[in-house]
């Protein structure tokens, strides 16, 4: 008995091929870039968590100091007191071809290293003079010309352009002699310890549960995993349109068999197990899929973490448990879920009794009421987690409050658009199709929140792009001022060069920085001469008067936006560089595509307070027209390659392509995302034809044609994407708000300006008509072609 | 393997105890460390001081102890030096290495920790005027130039002891007035000890504090020369007899052969070296420890003191999972005489 119930039911796929081909793809979509998300994230996070761990430290807390460095003394001290600590020495080492990242650990209480294989090298070489350095074999390219350089041992566990080597030969490469960076906490301290407040008051305990790079790039994956949960939203859709259509056409059957003595539990059960079965198989194909869109994106998204962050993720992508099961529960989950409401319908179906088509009306009415006030709900509370807390996570509250809101409230509202439509009808005609368009959207209105999602995000997603690469643009022309940027290999070449290029008259910018440690980073300060360029073309968001005069006259600094935001420090406010080196802030400049916090100050003052500054960088400032005849001097001059030069146009074209390549994933995300919705229109236009027929019959037979009726069917159907795409604009520009002022200011540091770009929406449009369109046509090919004994059929059943 | 127990590792085992055998001396000298030579009078107390040209010296204190209830503990302090090449050097890069080893036993639990740490910044050191030897916050204190009033401490995760120590009597000078010769290759050590403390204090355990009497032996030694190959390990004794004399003597287990040696302390403090095999040990029992199997009770026989004794672990377990593991713990005697020593045992796979 249950076997032969099992045939019946899974008889309706073998002869709905379609319609099951569009259950599983709809999981397997929804599976897929839920998957794919959960890949990428996953690879990424294992990325920062292997770097961290080669360099030992990880999950261990951290003592810092607050400005400036600890001193050995210190140490010994906190040492003796018995406190297990692990010092740190971490730096810039500036070499002939640009500066890499050293740091120096004591090998004797640094816990385990893997980055530094002692199988290789006696590990007793790396303590005695000269000393050795552990760098990855990408570094060594750097390093070929330096002179006097300790032996080099390479290892593949390393990220690239970070040198590893004992302290005491990192305090001899950074010249910094008796200081510590950090403190690491080590675990199992001795029993009867004075605390550390006590001890050394002026050190900072911070927890580090997670690698820097991970807290920096959280929004970057965060930003992921809320396209994700999105697309996977909107392919729940499309499994609860197929759902719902899957058993709309099987009441008959279910009847029949009841009548045969089939118990609703045992019916129940049996339709559970057929979801599943289709959910695992769809599931699996998603997996697949997820895998394979992973794949694709993941050279693109570590070219981002690369050119965003500095952090390193391997561009392949390897099979992880956590998303391999994530996908599968996730596909199980999302089924369940979106055929609860429609296995409840079979479990409380009266057994002979037909289902009143009419009442659903009635019954969406209050539902859609309770779906709006459940929607304002939503809005409101993510406009007050926004204005209670900070933070990137109340920034997606926000988003998410407003956009769910949004869904939920569109039935009501497209209803109430549809009633005000329905007051111009003239005819009858008109006033039926006004009258079964609202009839329609109970069944259509969950197809319609996916593409109002979707086309939102396109909308918000879109402007931010372009917006921040309109001001990225404009940014790079300010800041890019100089014609011609040279870096020299060695300070005497500099010197060489700057002779030669004064003597013809060509001006010369110095290009020099240096590091301090700041709260336990290091901050990047820049000295620059004063000249003009600086003061017509410097970015300045917000400035004292004179702003320029106070850093040339050496008594104030101009920071980046990420500094003010972060410290929250603006023009008048005093920033401390040093424990004896303090500032005025004179201005705040942008710096986009930079997550770190810098500074400018006058050159003379830098390099009064700073050492060993290197003087190879140089922006050139001449006519426009003589820049390729002096690009082809210098390099005729002085032998290339040993000195790079790039003009303007050059530098400019490079830092316009990492850009581009940051947002290949969002734009990527953001098309599939838009080719689900379509999708899910489709499953519940095919979902409504089915239930749709009763209600055509009685107006085929008052003498409209089948092809009238399919043209109207076709119509109806654009005109509900128009209003829902016309509804997605201003949700999808609060969404760009929202991204430009609050998450990127949370994530990057940076408020941009917002532009709009009505072509674009145009062109949106016209893609969710495009889909409204394709979607509506197989319904309403199947109408004009549908044999008029099937019409007749609805008056001589009672189905 | 971390490069911290493969550094532990060379401090501990490259100058082994009793470098004894093999051509080890030839390397050493190439290496440009000082080799002791017969007929150097030992100066105190400058010689309880470092010695950065040799490659390796250790400050080792064991102690028999007992609380009111007449419960026994064994308490171990140990300094390790060892010197990646010859000289002193300020900062980090100096190339004196020293290692820190702290152990508590009850017949019942193992405790034990470990220290490491570079000279040249002042974490670890010795000095000889006032005599300080310490690393972190583990230290062993004298009030003057001498060793006779001394101070000792250490803590770890789940111990901590707090000593002071009296000086009962001279010093003894091993082998030749301190030249300990340790094999027929002509291999040799400065050794001295000072095998009479009285001991009190206290014993911080994870269930409270206990008071504790009793007695310790401190151990000086350097050298420069490493185990030969051959060499698998050794066993070393410090028994305290009740008579009030005590007895030194070691084994170094080789493919070749073993080489056994040692001191014979009488009552009044005067001393005399054993000639290469009169001191005897052969195991007992064995027992399971940390996966080894490891003798803990001893036959040992020095026929020409009349000794016949057996040497039993108070807690089998006395084992010190540091990046060397190794075992050590406290023993009582019982035969031909009674009292009570340390045991050392190094090479058990």
């Amino acid at each position: 008995m249950r076997r032969a119930a099992l045939g019946a039911l899974l008889s309706h796929w073998r002869r709905h091929p379609l319609q099951l081909m569009t259950l599983i793809t709809g999981l397997a979509l929804a599976t897929g870039l839920w998957s794919a998300v959960q890949a990428i994230n996953g690879e990424a996070r294992a990325g920062y968590a292997q770097a961290a761990a080669q360099l030992g430290g990880t999950g261990f807390d951290v003592l810092l100091p607050s400005d400036g460095h600890i001193s050995v003394s210190r140490y010994v001290m906190l040492r003796r007191e018995g406190w297990l600590l692990a010092p740190v020495l971490e730096g810039r080492w500036h070499l002939q071809q640009g500066s890499v990242k050293l740091i120096g650990v004591d090998l004797l209480s640094h816990p385990e290293l893997p980055a530094m294989p002692t199988s290789a090298v006696p590990p007793l070489d790396t303590l005695t003079s000269p000393g050795r350095i552990f760098l990855h074999p990408n570094t060594m390219d750097q390093l070929v010309e330096q002179p006097n350089l300790p032996p080099i041992t390479l290892t593949e566990n390393l990220p690239t352009g970070v040198v590893l080597s004992d302290i005491s030969l990192a305090e001899q490469l950074l010249q910094q002699q008796g200081k510590i960076s950090r403190l690491i906490i080590l675990p199992d301290q001795p029993m009867g310890l004075k605390p550390l407040k006590v001890l050394a008051p002026e050190l900072h305990r911070h927890s580090s549960d997670s690698p820097q790079a991970a807290r920096l790039t959280d929004s970057f994956h965060l930003n992921l995993t809320a396209f994700g949960l999105l697309s996977f939203a909107v392919g729940l859709f499309i499994v609860h349109g197929s759902v719902g259509l899957g058993i709309e056409q099987r009441r008959g059957l279910f009847r029949t068999l009841r009548a045969m003595g089939v118990s609703l539990r045992l019916l129940t059960t049996l339709l559970l197990c057929e979801l599943m079965l289709i959910a695992l198989l769809a599931g699996s194909i998603g997996l697949v899929l997820g895998y394979l869109v992973a794949a694709a994106l993941l050279p693109d998204v570590s070219a981002t973490l690369i050119g965003l962050y500095g952090a390193t993720v391997e561009g392949s992508l390897s099979l992880r448990a956590s998303w391999l099961l994530s996908g599968v529960g996730m596909a199980l989950f999302g089924t369940l879920v979106a055929s609860a409401q429609a296995i409840s319908n079979i479990y409380n179906m009266p057994l002979l009794v037909a289902p009143g088509v009419q009442a659903r009306a009635g019954v969406a009415r209050s539902s859609q009421l309770k779906m709006a006030t459940i929607g304002c709900g939503l809005m409101v509370s993510g406009v007050a987690a926004v204005l209670l807390f900070d933070g990137l996570i109340a920034g997606f509250t926000l988003l998410a409050g407003i956009m769910l809101g949004a869904a939920l409230i569109l039935p009501l509202l497209l209803s109430g658009l549809l009633k005000i439509g329905s007051y111009t009808a003239r005819s009858a005609l008109a006033e039926w199709i006004w009258a079964d368009m609202r009839a329609q959207l109970p069944g259509i209105s969950l197809a319609l929140m996916a593409l109002l999602l979707a086309l939102a995000t396109n909308i918000g997603v879109g402007t931010m792009v372009s917006s921040f690469r309109l001001t990225f643009l404009g940014w790079m022309d300010q800041r890019l001022s100089a014609e011609i940027y040279v870096t020299a290999q060695s300070d005497q070449q500099a010197a060489d060069l700057t002779k030669w290029l004064t003597k013809r008259g060509v001006t010369t910018l110095p290009i020099r920085w240096s590091e301090v440690p700041h709260q336990g980073s290091p901050l990047r300060i820049y000295g620059v001469v004063d000249h003009a360029t600086y003061r017509d073309k410097w970015p300045v968001l917000q400035a004292l008067p004179n702003a320029w005069d106070h850093v040339a006259a050496g008594s104030a600094a101009m920071i980046n936006e990420q500094l003010a935001r972060r410290q929250n420090l603006w023009p008048g406010d005093v920033l401390t560089l040093k424990p004896d080196w303090q500032m005025t802030v004179a201005g705040v400049y942008s710096d986009y595509g930079n997550p770190h916090e810098q500074v400018i100050v006058s050159l003379p003052v830098l390099l009064e307070r700073m050492d060993n500054i290197p003087n190879r960088q140089f922006g050139l400032r001449l006519d426009p027209e003589d820049v390729p005849e002096l690009m082809n001097n210098i390099r005729e001059t002085f032998v290339s390659p040993s000195i790079s030069v790039i003009d303007q146009a050059g530098i400019k074209a490079r830092s316009l392509a990492v850009f581009d390549r940051t947002f290949v994933v969002t734009g990527a995300l953001n098309l599939l995302t838009l080719g689900v919705a379509g999708f899910a229109i489709l499953t519940s236009l095919l979902t409504l034809w089915n239930m749709r027929l009763p209600q055509l019959a009685p107006i085929w037979a008052l003498g409209i044609t089948r092809r009238k009726l399919a043209w109207l069917e076709l119509l109806r159907s654009l005109a509900l994407a128009t209003l829902t795409t016309l509804l997605a604009l201003p949700l999808g520009l609060i969404l760009a708000w929202a991204l430009l002022s609050i998450i990127n200011v949370e994530a990057f540091g940076w408020k941009l300006p917002m532009y709009v770009f009505p072509m674009d929406w145009l062109r949106l449009l016209l893609l969710a008509l495009l889909a409204a369109a394709v979607a509506a046509a197989i319904p309403a090919r199947k109408l004009a072609r549908i044999k008029p004994a099937e019409l007749l059929k609805v008056f001589a059943h009672e189905r | 393997m971390s490069v911290r127990s493969i550094v532990a590792t060379v401090i501990i085992c490259l100058p082994c105890f009793a470098s004894a055998q093999g051509f080890a001396g030839l390397g050493s000298q190439a290496d440009g460390f000082a080799i002791p030579e017969k007929g150097y009078g030992l100066n105190f107390p400058a010689d309880h001081g470092p010695h950065p040209n040799f490659r390796i010296e250790w400050w080792y204190l064991t102690a028999n102890l007992k609380d009111d209830d007449g419960h026994d503990y064994g308490v171990q302090w140990t300094l390790f030096r060892s010197a990646i090449s010859p000289g002193e050097d300020t900062g980090w890069s100096s190339p004196q290495l020293w290692m820190g080893h702290a152990g508590l036993t009850t017949p019942k639990h193992q405790f034990y920790a470990e220290r490491l740490a570079r000279g040249g910044i002042g974490q670890a050191g010795v000095t000889a005027e006032p005599f300080a030897a310490w690393i972190d916050n583990w230290e062993m204190l004298g009030t003057d130039p001498t060793l006779n009033q001394l101070s000792l401490t250490a803590s770890g995760s789940d111990f901590a002891y707090d000593l002071s120590m009296q000086a009962q009597g001279p010093l003894v000078l091993h082998g030749d007035a301190g030249y300990s010769v340790k094999s027929s290759g002509g291999q040799a050590s400065y050794y001295y000890s000072q095998p009479r403390y009285d001991i009190s204090g206290t014993l911080t355990l994870p269930d409270g504090a206990v008071i504790v009497n009793g007695q310790g032996w401190l151990d000086r030694e350097w050298s420069s020369q490493p185990l030969a190959d051959d060499q698998s390990g050794w066993d070393w004794f410090s028994l305290s007899f009740d008579s009030g004399e005590k007895l030194m003597g070691f084994i170094l287990r080789g493919d070749s052969g073993d080489y056994s040696s040692g001191t014979w302390i009488a009552a009044d403090g005067s001393s005399k070296p054993l000639l290469p095999g009169a001191f005897q040990a052969q195991p007992l029992t064995y027992s399971e420890v940390e996966g080894r199997t490891i003798p803990v009770q001893w036959q040992i026989k020095l026929p020409e003191h009349g000794v016949s004794a057996t040497i039993q672990a108070i807690n089998d377990q006395s084992w010190m999972g540091t990046s060397f593991p190794y075992w050590e713990g406290p023993v009582t005697i019982s035969g031909s005489h009674t009292g009570h020593g340390y045991l050392e045992m190094t090479g058990y796979d």
